[in-house]
């Protein structure tokens, strides 16, 4: 049965698009077919942070308007063959996405996909709404600073009321949290929130926390997921995170201050 | 739609006037007095007629008489109990319903509504911010955290049983002897029965501590359980 999972936070800027970028090429690199949707009308990102921005034909509001059909607009990772990129508008806005239009796309890609990563809009408006609404689960992406957390604490919330599940009186939507940017040094020096602050205000299960790291905003501006790199700690913490979400156990890293090696604090290097 | 949503069940709290009350001459300054002390409570508000221990007032237009007379003071009857079967019938056909029999019945006071206990409002989940939970007419228990930015409103008590890092309106109906219990107090905003306190005006040694917060001499005051 396929999945729909929405990646969400309310605040913008704290890493949805990269986050569903990497998600859902950890989640084709375990071999499951997937697709990932921005539902950013108007400010469409993910094709650029998936590469595929030369590629873009046909969009996700062409589709909700019947203009073309799904296979002309979803595009094939040239990376790897198990995972594709719907992207959307950047001339329309949020309006354009009328629900029962998404609902129709939503149940034609559920018979071919296993999982459907949906990037959500920031803010608590239509485009978010309509994002989080068909979901299965949630992952709640927060940064290690009050306003985020705040912001995640309302959209959890939203899910819990909102979603179809809700209306439905279905099972909710389970939500796991991720915790990215996150600098265990600066925790250390009281600068930021720490993991267990953050987990215990928002009081869900912690799916992963991606440490800050300057191979994301390269991996943005190359168009790869940030998985793709083996040698990135954001990357490797992003395969971790799609392993716990399968449902396996993996010790959590990047959670404390890195020790510095010999040569580096020779050279004085961070 | 399915069948089951046509019809739905709910509870009521409806005042019962005894019918032989309705004689005394006392009877309806007293209850004319009561309202005029709270109007807006008892305006249209429904009444059930209590016929325990009346033989007569079998005929239709005895009840339309009584109905009128109560319209006068603003209620609304709605219907009877403890009917004999000859008074149901009068009543019906006055177009009034039939309400079962409630226990101590009798020892009601004639004009005042029955002391019905208004079932506790229970949240297990924790309240994120944004959410707004009103307990109309009864206390809220809420057994998980609360977010900072959500609200809490009770007309009665409210209790917390994790980390109260909202906003919190006990008494919100006026009751100045409501309280408030939290296991861990960090509130935006504490208030009973309109005093309030914000966060800054919260004493340091509450700050993080489990308390209850009662209203004395007109103060909101906090003390550490």
């Amino acid at each position: 049965m396929a999945k729909v999972i929405v990646v969400t936070s309310g605040k913008g800027g704290v890493g949805k698009t990269t986050t569903s970028a990497a998600f859902a090429a950890g989640l084709a690199l375990r071999g499951h077919k997937t697709v990932v949707i921005d539902f950013d009308v108007g400010l469409r990102n993910l094709d650029l942070v998936m590469g595929c921005e030369r590629r873009v034909v046909f969009d996700f509001i062409n589709v909700i308007n019947g203009d073309a059909n799904l296979n002309q607009a979803l595009i094939k990772d040239k990376r790897h063959d198990n995972l594709f990129i719907f992207p959307t508008s950047q001339t329309r806005d949020k309006n354009a996405l009328k629900r029962d239009g998404v609902e129709r796309v939503m149940e034609e890609l559920k018979q071919q996909f296993e999982y459907i990563i949906c990037d959500s809009p920031a803010g608590i408006e239509h485009g978010a709404i309509t994002a989080l609404y068909f979901a299965d689960s949630a992952i709640i992406v927060t940064n290690p600073e009050v306003s985020s957390v705040r912001d995640s604490d309302r959209i959890i919330g939203i899910l819990a009321s909102k979603s179809r599940r809700a209306e439905r009186n279905e099972p909710p939507v389970d939500v796991h949290l991720l915790l990215t940017r996150y600098d265990p040094a600066r925790v250390t020096r009281g600068e930021m929130l720490a993991v267990d602050d953050v987990k215990e205000i928002l009081s869900i299960p912690l799916l992963g926390v991606i440490p800050e790291s300057e191979s994301v905003l390269r991996a943005s501006n190359t168009g790869t997921p940030v998985v793709f790199d083996e040698d990135s700690p954001a990357g490797r913490a992003y395969v971790d995170a799609v392993a716990r979400f399968l449902g396996e156990t993996r010790e959590m890293r990047f959670v404390k201050p890195e020790r510095r090696s010999f040569f580096r604090a020779l050279f004085g290097r961070a | 739609m399915a069948a089951g949503n046509i019809v739905q069940g709910a509870l009521f709290t409806v005042m019962v006037v005894r019918a032989a009350m309705l004689r005394e001459p006392a009877f309806e300054n007293e209850l004319t007095q009561q309202i005029g002390r709270s109007p807006r409570f008892f305006q249209n508000a429904p009444v059930v007629l209590d016929l325990r221990g009346v033989e007569n007032l079998t005929e239709a237009g005895e009840f339309e008489t009584i109905k009128e007379k109560l319209r006068a003071l603003t209620l609304t009857l709605v219907g009877v109990q403890n009917a004999q079967p000859a008074q149901l019938e009068g009543a019906t056909a006055a177009g009034l319903a039939s309400f079962a029999p409630t226990t101590g019945g009798g020892q009601s006071r004639a004009g005042a509504a029955p002391p019905a206990a208004a079932k506790t409002r229970l949240v297990t989940a924790p309240v994120r911010s944004g959410t707004q939970i009103y307990a109309r007419g009864s206390d809220l228990v809420v057994t998980a955290s609360v977010s900072p930015g959500a609200e809490l409103v009770a007309d009665g008590n409210i209790h917390v049983y994790g980390v109260l890092r909202g906003r919190a309106l006990a008494g919100a109906g006026g009751d100045g002897a409501a309280r408030i219990f939290c296991t861990r107090l960090e509130a935006e905003l504490v208030s009973i029965a309109g005093r309030y306190l914000v966060s800054e005006q919260l004493p340091a040694n509450a700050q993080g501590a489990p308390v209850q917060i009662a209203l004395v001499d007109d103060q909101l005051t906090i003390t550490r359980n």
